[in-house]
């Protein structure tokens, strides 16, 4: 560039963060010594709007060209700076930040006199950077008026019909052959004891009828791609073998079919039909032939049963449907630890040891039992029913797969079942063996003190050991009791483990799709913790529910209505602006070599004939920045635009100019 | 030498996984050695071969690349290639007479601070051992002209 470069430098104190560990004053004067910095300053906080206006104003005052902020890191903050910079009439890509914080004085808080020197040597490399920065220009796309939301239950359903309400057409993709998820499978919600389903039913419903939402059960996400604004979305209909527009659900196919096996929905605590829906209040109520277990007896197509309807098709092929969306949301929820694999506890072991969610069944009115809470063992009352608390949750032991996080949930869900077991069943006594009681919400202390008042008996321990009397099948279960520092043997009749919310196996692929990342939970990891914990890194792919990390229903359904305050941004906006940084082909330089088009994993280079020559070109719209193809292109003819190769060569000379 | 060596390490890293790892471990406040100065590019896709030569040209003592694991790749599989160049980069560099560990890829999400804050550790520990820079060792012994003729 002929222009001269005159670069400002704003050094960040960042409260002590920053200035505690090494002199931002000399930072600043170091800078100065640069070449093309015309000036440089520090402050407090630059971030904040007196630190803002700092950078305008010298812009303008020193005639400024380019700029660099040593501060945070650029992951936090760089599009502030940019903005600054704009404002100070400066294209906002001529900016490079400097991280002299998360990368510098916070983890070299002992070594000040290093921090300097590195502080001084990463100020020299984004200073040598910005001088050979060119301006760009951010591109605006208009985007699709549409969202897909994935997974259909609590967060996907209250996701879908915000967004729809907002009058956006939403998609809602759900693989089992009902929504609802694992809402629908609880009896009552605490604390206020609403009954879940009657509180999910209506809105479930509601997502059927509202005529924004395009709902897609039995389906599953196949592949996405594009960007923000503009995604293709391929989603596989799974084939129910039942025409969804022809079967009325009147479940006569369910009544002749012979086949008997495991309803996944009651955790196999009672049979299903091959022909079947999950549970009686399904949404869709459209029934689904389990191909696996079906004996192809032909049964469900006579006169008897689906008879005229004609609605069964054992023939019936998958379909693949492919839609257009602007934004995505994810919601797919979470599995239950495999406490099977707690070995001292018993599961599967013992007949009258359950897990949280088999006591949410065993307790539903909906449930297999008809909420006649049984042993398993010998269909009895039980009396005295142990709460393991904690069975796979803050807990440390990495080989079985345990969890060091608080599930959240457990606790209440526990508080709950003691209740509505004192309410069912006269003189039954329930323990509870705790580690601490989470009752953090809105009126959870209170239903705490209600349980300890109603009865429930508290032990502040850790249970070691479940034995099993082969003949009673009754339970003794060993805990230290910690507050009397004691050791207890008690026998009783039922042990219900309350086991910890993991991620979701399901969630993989849809990550993969979406490239999205994890945080160490292996929970999908948010925007920013704090301030963002309903987006992604991935422009407009959006999190809700506890696909994120635990949480109950009411942090559930907030979260999701956030989520699609989100995601209806873009949507609403009507365009979003597009990072310039895509790769460009020097056509002249280029030797139609057509190394890139391997490379790209966006089939976004292309080979044509431009002058009776085979050159290279980059699609804008498909490329994303990557710049491997520019990294691989062995004539040098493609241009990674904001990481060319003169700016990282202009940083790694600059790196060695410091010693 | 009257002073220990401290090494100058240059560490390419991917804006996705290791950089927000790197970050993570700020935040977190884990102490590592400052021998690392970092690039940030968007992807290790765009490690381009050169990058790698220049650094060492220049006196880097070592380089770090690191990106996201095998099939986390924000840019699907930019990771992959990578890895590729960095394999076939560590036989190149043998051949200019670098020892291979100097040059080194590791792979780091966003979520593993503390394995950032452990790789840098182990990267100045082996660096240390291996001492400067070879090209800085020659230039120091005077051994004028040895960048332009010999092996370097």
């Amino acid at each position: 560039m002929d222009e001269e470069k005159r670069i400002g430098v704003f050094v960040c104190h960042c409260g002590t963060n920053i200035a505690g560990v090494i002199d931002v004053k000399a930072l600043a004067e170091y800078a100065k010594t640069l070449p093309n910095v015309a000036y440089a300053e520090d402050y407090t906080y630059v971030c904040s709007t007196p630190g803002q206006t700092m950078i305008r104003d010298a812009i303008k005052e020193h005639n400024l060209n380019g700029t660099v902020v040593a501060a945070c890191s650029p992951r936090l903050h760089e599009p502030t700076f940019r903005k600054a910079t704009e404002e100070g009439g400066v294209n906002q890509f001529l900016f490079s930040m400097a991280n002299i914080r998360e990368q510098n004085t916070w983890v070299h808080m002992e070594e000040p006199e290093k921090a300097m020197q590195k502080a001084k040597d990463v100020v020299r490399m984004e200073v040598a950077r910005a001088s050979m920065l060119e301006p760009l220009t951010a591109k605006t796309v208009p985007v699709e008026k549409a969202a897909l939301v994935i997974g259909a239950g609590i967060a996907g359903i209250q996701a879908s019909l915000e967004l729809a309400d907002a009058g956006i057409k939403t998609y809602l993709v759900e693989k089992e052959p009902s929504i609802g998820g694992m809402m629908s499978r609880l009896d009552k919600t605490f604390p206020t004891l609403d009954c879940s389903q009657c509180i999910l039913t209506p809105k479930m419903v509601d997502v059927e009828r509202n005529p924004n939402i395009e709902l897609m059960t039995y389906s599953e996400v196949e592949d996405v791609s594009g960007y923000i604004g503009n995604f293709d979305v391929t989603i596989r209909q799974k084939s129910r073998y039942v025409y969804e527009d022809k079967c009325n659900g009147c479940g006569k196919c369910q009544e002749v079919c012979p086949v008997s096996r495991p309803n996944e929905f009651d955790l196999g605590l009672q049979p299903r039909k091959a022909a079947y829906v999950p549970f009686p209040q399904a949404v869709p109520l459209k029934f689904t032939i389990d191909m696996d277990s079906c004996i192809k007896c032909d049964l469900c197509k006579t006169q008897e049963a689906c008879g005229d309807l004609e609605a069964i098709d054992f023939d019936k092929p998958d379909e693949l449907v492919t839609v257009k969306v602007g934004t995505i949301i994810v919601a797919t929820g979470f599995d239950m630890y495999d406490v099977e694999r707690k070995e001292e506890w018993g599961y599967k072991v013992f007949d009258n040891v359950v897990t949280g969610l088999e006591m949410e069944r065993l307790i539903s009115a909906s449930g297999p039992t008809g909420g006649n809470v049984i042993r398993p063992s010998d269909g009895q009352k039980p009396k005295s029913v142990g709460f393991v608390l904690c069975a796979g949750s803050r807990d440390q032991d990495e080989e079985d797969g345990a969890k060091p996080y608080c599930s959240r949930v457990c606790c209440m869900y526990s508080l709950k079942h003691a209740h509505q077991l004192i309410e069912k069943i006269p003189g039954c006594v329930p323990y509870l063996f705790y580690m601490d009681i989470r009752s953090f919400g809105k009126a959870y202390e209170e239903f705490y003190y209600r349980i300890q008042n109603e009865g429930g008996k508290f032990i502040r321990g850790r249970v070691s050991r479940i034995t099993e009397d082969p003949i009673t099948k009754n339970l003794t279960v060993t805990a230290e009791d910690t507050l009397l520092g004691q050791l207890l043997e008690m026998e009783l009749d039922m042990v219900v483990l309350a086991n910890a919310v993991v991620p979701a196996e399901s969630t993989q692929k849809i990550k993969t799709l979406l490239t999205l990342s994890n945080s160490p939970d292996g929970f999908l990891l948010e925007a920013h913790p704090k301030l963002n914990p309903m987006s992604t890194t991935t422009d407009g792919v959006f999190l809700a529910g506890m696909c994120q990390g635990p949480r109950d229903i009411p942090d559930v359904v907030s979260h999701a209505a956030a989520a699609a305050a989100a995601a209806s941004i873009p949507i609403h906006r009507g365009s979003v602006t597009l990072e310039p940084i895509f790769a460009i082909v020097d056509q002249e330089h280029c030797g139609g070599c057509a190394t890139c088009i391997g490379l790209c994993p966006y089939g976004a280079t292309e080979l044509n004939e431009v002058d009776g020559k085979l050159v290279a070109s980059v699609n804008e719209a498909k490329c994303k920045g990557c710049g491997t193809c520019g990294s691989g292109c062995p004539s040098g003819a493609i241009k990674m635009q904001h990481f060319t190769n003169e700016q990282i060569m202009s940083e790694i000379e600059a790196f060695a100019q410091g010693w | 030498m009257a002073e220990e060596f401290e090494p100058n390490i240059l560490g390419i890293l991917c804006n996705w996984c290791t950089y927000a790892g790197a970050d993570l471990a700020g935040t977190s406040r884990m102490q590592y050695p400052p021998n690392v100065r970092v690039i940030r590019i968007m992807c290790t896709g765009r490690l381009d071969p050169a990058f790698v030569l220049k650094a060492l040209s220049v006196g880097a003592d070592g380089v770090l690349v690191s990106g996201c694991h095998i099939g986390d790749c924000h840019y699907l599989a930019g990771n992959f290639k990578s890895r590729r160049r960095v394999a076939l980069l560590r036989k190149l560099i043998e051949e200019y007479g670098y020892d291979r560990e100097r040059l080194r890829m590791t792979m780091i999400s966003a979520s593993e601070g503390a394995i950032w804050a452990e790789v840098v550790q182990d990267m100045v520990n082996t660096i240390k051992k291996l001492g400067p820079n070879p090209l800085k060792q020659a230039v120091a012994a005077g051994q004028e002209g040895v960048a332009a003729d010999d092996e370097f």
